[in-house]
C-alpha cells in the first residue's frame, strides 16, 4: 500500500476491501458443498457449534450460504457498474465522439435523466429487462450511467480546452484518439474513484432488488436475496437476516471507503500551513473613551502569538495614546496581522496568545474579555479589516449589521440603531444612506464597503481604530479617500490609529509613528516625521530604498530585499534579518540584538546602528 | 408595450422563472415519452407477458384490441397523451381497476411517509451538524469528530431498508415499543420514518458541519466577532444562515431519492403506498399500474427540484440561482 494511503480510513477501507475480494474468489470453491448442503432435520435453528448463524427453512447453514453469496453479489455489482460506466463514457464524451450539435442533444438527455434518483431509473429498467438476474445488471447499469456520463462530461469539458489537447487536434489526432490518448488518460483519477464508489452503489443497488424479489431469483442467491428470506422469519429467527445485512454493508463499506480514501490522497492538503495560513487575519481595536491609565488606549507587553510549536509573533512591545496614529509595517509573514488580531482578542484557537501586559483603556484583556470587557470592545474598539468584499455577511442588509452592535451593546432599540446606522453611514460621506442601508453588500463597490465598515465602527463611541490593510484590495484613488476618512475621524475625535499595511510611504503619510517588525519581533520604533532620513535599522532602510519615487532612474532595475521574509518554523538564533543584511557579522547570528529606546524615545534593535547609512 | 416587454426580460426573476418551466417542460416531456416507451421497449407482446403463455389466443387478441396496442405506434402516443391529460392512466390488468383509482388510494401513504423523513431529517442535521461543527473547530476534541464521522458514514452507506430491518428488529423484535408493519395510528409512523431519515441526516449532518467550519473561517464571521456579539447570535445569526443553504441545496438533491426509497422502506414495513403496489404490479406483470407509477414517482422528483430551486432563489440575495 502506498505510504500515504496508511491512514486510519486507507488501512480499513484495504482490509475490508482485500477480505470481500478473497472470500469473492475463494469461498464458493471452499464452502459450496456446505452451503448447499439441505439439512430437514434442522430447519430454522438459532445459532449452535456446527451452524454459527443458525439454518434456513431448508436447514441449510446461514453463515456460509452468506461466505459464498459473496461471490454472486459482488461479481454482479462489478459487472453491472462496468456496464454504466462504459455506457457513460460513451455518452459523457458524445460531444467530442459525434461532434458539438449532436453531442448537446445527448448532454441535454443525461440532465433530464440524472435529476432522476438511481432506485427509480433500475426499477423502470427493470420493468424493459424483465425480472431476474440479467435484467437487474443491465437495469442498474443504465441507471448508474447518467450520473457517470455528466461526470465525464464535466471533467472531459475541462480538460478539452486545455492547450495541450487543442495541440493535438491541429497536429491531425483523430477524434477518438485525442479522447482516449489525451482527454482519458488526463481524468482517469477522478473517473475511477468515482467508479469505485458507484460500485459501492450497484452492490447495495442489487442487494435492493434482490431483496424485493426482482434480481437474483431461486435457487441461485445473492445477499439480498438472504435477506429478504431473512426478514420473513425475523421473529423467530433473526440472524438469518442480520447477517446477510452485516454483509452488505461491509462490502459497501469497502468500496466506498476505498474510494474515499483515494480520493482524498488526490487532493491532500497540509493541515499545519492550512492553521498558519489562516492565523493572519487581523481585526483593529477600538479606542477607549475610559481611560484608567491616562493618555494610553492600548498597551502591548511581550506580547507572543503561537499556533502549537510555532510562534509567528515574538514578544511584542508598544502603545498607544489618545489619538495617536501609530502604523505597523513589514513583510507578509513579519506577524504585523496576527498582531492586530491578538491585540483585538480575536485570535481562534488552535492559537494562543501570551502577554506581560495587555489593556484597552485600562482593562487587562490577558484573561479573555469578560461581560462588561466584551460590551466595552463593541462599542469603542473599532476594526477595518482587509477585503471589504468579504468583510460583510453576504445574507443581511448593510444597515442591520451595522445597527446589530448598538442592538447588542447600547440597548437601542431596532429601529433607533438602524436610524444610527444610516447617520453613521452619512458621517462616513457615503451617498444616499437612507436607501444603501436596505442593500445588502454585493450592491455596494470595494470603496464603498470599506467606508461602510468604517461606519460600523463608528456605531459607539470609538476610543481605536484597528485597520488591517485597509486599503490594498482597493483602487489607488479609492485608497487615497479611505486613508483620509481615517485620518479625518482619528483628528475630529482623537481616536486612536492602529494601522497595519505593507506599504512603509502610506504609513509614513498617515502615522505619528512607525513600527516595524521582522520575524514576529519589532525592529523599529521611529518617529514618522524622521523618515525616511531617520531611519537606522538596515531593514527600514531596505523597506524605503524599495520604494520607487519621481526620482528613481527608471534604466535601473528595482531595488528589492535580498533572500526572502522568514518563515515562522525557521527563525534563525541570532537577528531574524541578518541572512538578509549586508553589515551582518558573526556577532549578529549569535546573539539576537534587543530593543533599544534612546534619548528621544525612537527604538531600534542592531548590533550595527551607528554604522549604517 | 416594446418598453415592457424588455423591462420584463431585464428582470432577473422573469428570467429565471422562463428558464426553469423551460427545463420543466421539457423533462416532463421526456418522462411521458419514457413511461409511454417503457411499455413498448419490452420484449415480446406485454398482453401475452401479463396473461401467460396459457392464456387462449381470442383473449390476448382482445385485450390487444382495448388497449390499442395493434394501432400505429404514433397514434398510440398520442392517444397516450391524451388520455393522460384527461387524467385517465388505463386499466389494471390484475385487479381491472382504473388504474387513477389505484393511485389515488395509494399516494397519500407515500406523501406522508416522504414528507415527514425529510422534516426529520433536517430537523436532525442542521443543530447537529452546526453544534459538531463548533466543538470539533480548529481540530479540537479529535475523539468526538471521529466518532461523529464513522457514526455519520455508516449510517450514510446503509441503504435504507436495512436500516429499517435493524429498526425492525431492535424496536419491533426486542423491545416490543411501536408496531413494525402496516399503517395505523401516529406510532406506526416511527420506524418507517425514521429508517427513511436517518441515513440522509447523517449525509446531511455532514456536510452541514463541513459547510459552518468553511462559514466559521469566512471574514464576516470574523467581523461578526469583532462585534463581540454573543456566541449564540454568531452562530445562529451570522453563520447558520450562510451555511444552511448549501445544506438545504443537498437535502434537495436527497430529497428526490428519499421519495424512490420509499419503494423499498414501504415493503420492509408492509406501508400501504405507492412503492409496494409498484413492485407487486412488476410481480404481477401488471404494467399499466407500474407505468402509472413510475410516471407519478417521476413527476414527484421533478416537483421536488423545482420547489428547491425556487427555495434557493428565495434563500439567495445574490441570486447567483436566478442569474446562473
Amino acid at each position: 500500500m502506498p505510504k500515504r494511503l496508511r491512514t486510519p480510513l486507507g488501512v480499513t477501507a484495504a482490509v475490508l476491501l482485500t477480505a470481500v475480494l478473497t472470500l469473492t474468489v475463494l469461498a464458493p470453491v471452499l464452502w459450496g458443498g456446505r452451503a448447499d448442503a439441505v439439512d430437514t432435520a434442522n430447519i430454522l435453528q438459532g445459532p449452535s457449534a456446527a451452524h454459527w448463524a443458525g439454518t434456513d427453512g431448508l436447514g441449510r447453514d446461514i453463515f456460509f450460504r452468506v461466505l459464498v453469496a459473496t461471490r454472486l453479489s459482488v461479481v454482479l455489482a462489478l459487472l453491472s457498474t462496468g456496464l454504466g460506466v462504459v455506457i457513460g463514457l460513451l455518452l459523457g464524451a458524445a460531444p467530442q465522439l459525434i461532434g458539438a450539435r449532436l453531442g448537446r442533444l445527448v448532454t441535454a438527455g443525461v440532465n433530464v435523466a440524472v435529476a432522476f434518483p438511481g432506485l427509480l431509473l433500475a426499477l423502470s429498467f427493470a420493468v424493459i429487462f424483465g425480472v431476474g438476474t440479467k435484467g437487474s445488471v443491465l437495469a442498474i447499469g443504465f441507471a448508474v450511467a447518467p450520473a457517470f456520463a455528466r461526470l465525464t462530461g464535466t471533467l472531459v469539458a475541462s480538460v478539452a480546452e486545455r492547450d495541450f489537447v487543442a495541440a493535438a487536434r491541429i497536429a491531425g489526432v483523430g477524434r477518438l484518439r485525442v479522447l482516449v490518448r489525451h482527454v482519458l488518460l488526463n481524468i482517469g483519477e477522478p473517473l475511477v474513484v468515482n467508479a469505485t464508489v458507484a460500485a459501492g452503489g450497484s452492490l447495495l443497488a442489487f442487494a435492493g432488488l434482490s431483496y424485493l424479489g426482482l434480481g437474483v431469483q431461486a435457487p441461485s442467491y445473492d445477499w439480498g436475496r438472504l435477506l429478504g428470506e431473512g426478514l420473513n422469519s425475523l421473529y423467530v429467527h433473526p440472524l438469518a437476516a442480520l447477517v446477510p445485512g452485516a454483509a452488505v454493508v461491509l462490502a459497501g463499506l469497502a468500496f466506498n471507503l476505498t474510494g474515499e480514501a483515494v480520493a482524498r490522497q488526490i487532493g491532500q492538503s497540509t493541515p499545519l500551513f492550512a492553521a498558519v495560513r489562516r492565523a493572519p487575519r487581523q481585526e483593529p481595536a477600538a479606542p477607549s473613551t475610559v481611560d484608567k491609565d491616562g493618555d494610553t488606549v492600548l498597551a502591548v507587553e511581550n506580547l507572543r502569538v503561537s499556533f502549537g510549536e510555532l510562534t509567528p509573533v515574538r514578544g511584542l512591545s508598544f502603545t498607544i495614546r489618545r489619538g495617536e496614529a501609530v502604523g505597523v509595517v513589514g513583510e507578509s509573514g513579519s506577524g504585523k496581522s496576527l498582531t492586530a488580531l491578538a491585540v483585538a482578542q480575536l485570535i481562534e484557537a488552535p492559537g494562543e496568545v501570551r502577554a506581560d501586559r495587555l489593556e484597552f483603556a485600562g482593562e487587562d484583556l490577558r484573561h479573555g474579555p469578560s461581560r462588561a470587557q466584551r460590551r466595552l470592545l463593541g462599542t469603542s474598539f473599532a476594526m477595518v479589516f482587509q477585503d471589504p468584499m468579504s468583510s460583510f455577511n453576504p445574507t443581511q442588509r448593510i444597515g442591520r449589521q451595522l445597527a446589530e452592535p448598538a442592538v447588542q451593546h447600547q440597548g437601542l432599540g431596532r429601529r433607533e440603531a438602524f436610524a444610527r446606522a444610516v447617520d453613521r453611514l452619512r458621517a462616513v460621506r457615503l451617498p444616499a444612506p437612507e436607501r444603501r442601508a436596505h442593500q445588502f453588500p454585493h450592491e455596494f463597490s470595494g470603496g464603498m464597503r470599506q467606508r461602510a465598515m468604517i461606519g460600523m465602527g463608528l456605531m459607539g463611541t470609538p476610543a481605536l481604530i484597528v485597520a488591517d490593510e485597509p486599503t490594498t484590495a482597493l483602487d489607488v484613488t479609492v485608497q487615497r479617500q479611505v486613508l483620509a476618512l481615517l485620518e479625518d475621524i482619528r483628528a475630529a475625535d482623537s481616536v486612536a490609529l492602529l494601522l497595519i499595511s505593507h506599504d512603509i510611504t502610506v504609513v509614513g503619510q498617515v502615522c505619528q509613528r512607525v513600527l516595524v517588525m521582522y520575524a514576529g519581533r519589532v525592529v523599529e520604533d521611529v518617529a514618522a516625521a524622521a523618515l525616511p532620513a531617520g531611519a537606522r535599522h538596515p531593514y527600514t532602510r531596505a523597506l524605503l530604498a524599495a520604494v520607487p519615487h519621481l526620482g528613481t532612474d527608471r534604466d535601473l532595475p528595482l531595488t528589492v530585499i535580498p533572500g526572502r521574509p522568514v518563515e515562522p518554523g525557521e527563525v534563525p538564533t541570532g537577528c531574524a534579518f541578518a541572512p538578509r543584511c549586508a553589515y551582518a557579522d558573526e556577532h549578529c547570528g549569535r546573539e539576537e540584538p534587543p530593543l533599544e529606546t534612546d534619548a528621544t524615545g525612537a527604538r531600534v534593535a542592531c548590533w550595527h546602528v551607528g554604522e549604517v547609512r | 408595450m416594446r418598453a415592457m416587454t424588455e423591462k420584463l426580460t431585464d428582470n432577473a426573476w422573469v428570467r429565471f422563472a422562463a428558464r426553469r418551466s423551460r427545463r420543466l417542460l421539457l423533462s416532463v416531456w421526456v418522462l411521458l415519452t419514457a413511461a409511454f416507451g417503457m411499455i413498448h421497449l419490452i420484449p415480446g407482446d406485454p398482453v401475452r407477458a401479463a396473461l401467460g403463455v396459457a392464456a387462449p389466443p381470442e383473449l390476448v387478441a382482445a385485450r390487444r384490441e382495448q388497449l390499442g396496442l395493434d394501432d400505429p405506434l404514433w397514434r398510440q402516443y398520442l392517444d397516450y397523451l391524451g388520455d393522460l391529460s384527461a387524467g385517465r392512466f388505463g386499466t389494471s390488468t390484475v385487479s381491472g381497476l382504473p388504474v387513477s383509482q389505484v393511485i389515488a388510494e395509494r399516494y397519500p401513504a407515500t406523501l406522508e411517509l416522504a414528507g415527514y423523513a425529510f422534516l426529520v431529517a433536517v430537523a436532525l442535521s442542521v443543530p447537529v451538524g452546526l453544534t459538531m461543527a463548533v466543538l470539533t473547530r480548529g481540530g479540537r476534541r479529535r475523539r468526538l469528530e471521529l466518532g461523529f464521522t464513522s457514526t455519520s458514514v455508516f449510517l450514510g452507506a446503509v441503504p435504507e431498508f436495512l436500516i429499517g430491518a435493524g429498526l425492525v428488529y431492535l424496536f419491533g423484535v426486542q423491545l416490543g415499543l411501536v408496531p413494525i408493519a402496516g399503517r395505523a395510528g401516529p406510532d406506526s409512523y416511527v420506524l418507517p420514518v425514521l429508517a427513511l431519515a436517518l441515513g440522509p441526516a447523517a449525509v446531511l449532518a455532514r456536510i452541514m458541519r463541513v459547510e459552518t467550519l468553511a462559514v466559521l473561517d469566512a471574514d464576516y464571521i470574523r467581523t461578526a466577532r469583532a462585534k463581540r456579539l454573543p456566541d449564540r447570535r454568531l452562530y445562529l445569526r451570522h453563520a447558520l444562515p450562510n451555511s444552511v443553504t448549501a445544506t438545504v441545496t443537498i437535502a434537495g438533491l436527497l430529497l428526490g431519492g428519499l421519495v424512490a426509497a420509499t419503494v423499498l422502506v414501504e415493503n420492509v414495513f408492509a406501508w400501504p403506498g405507492l412503492g409496494s403496489t409498484i413492485v407487486q404490479s412488476i410481480l404481477a406483470k401488471d404494467y399499466p399500474v407500474v407505468q402509472g407509477i413510475v410516471l407519478i414517482y417521476g413527476l414527484g422528483v421533478l416537483l421536488v427540484n423545482l420547489l428547491v430551486d425556487v427555495g434557493l432563489a428565495l434563500l439567495d440575495p445574490r441570486s447567483t440561482i436566478r442569474e446562473s
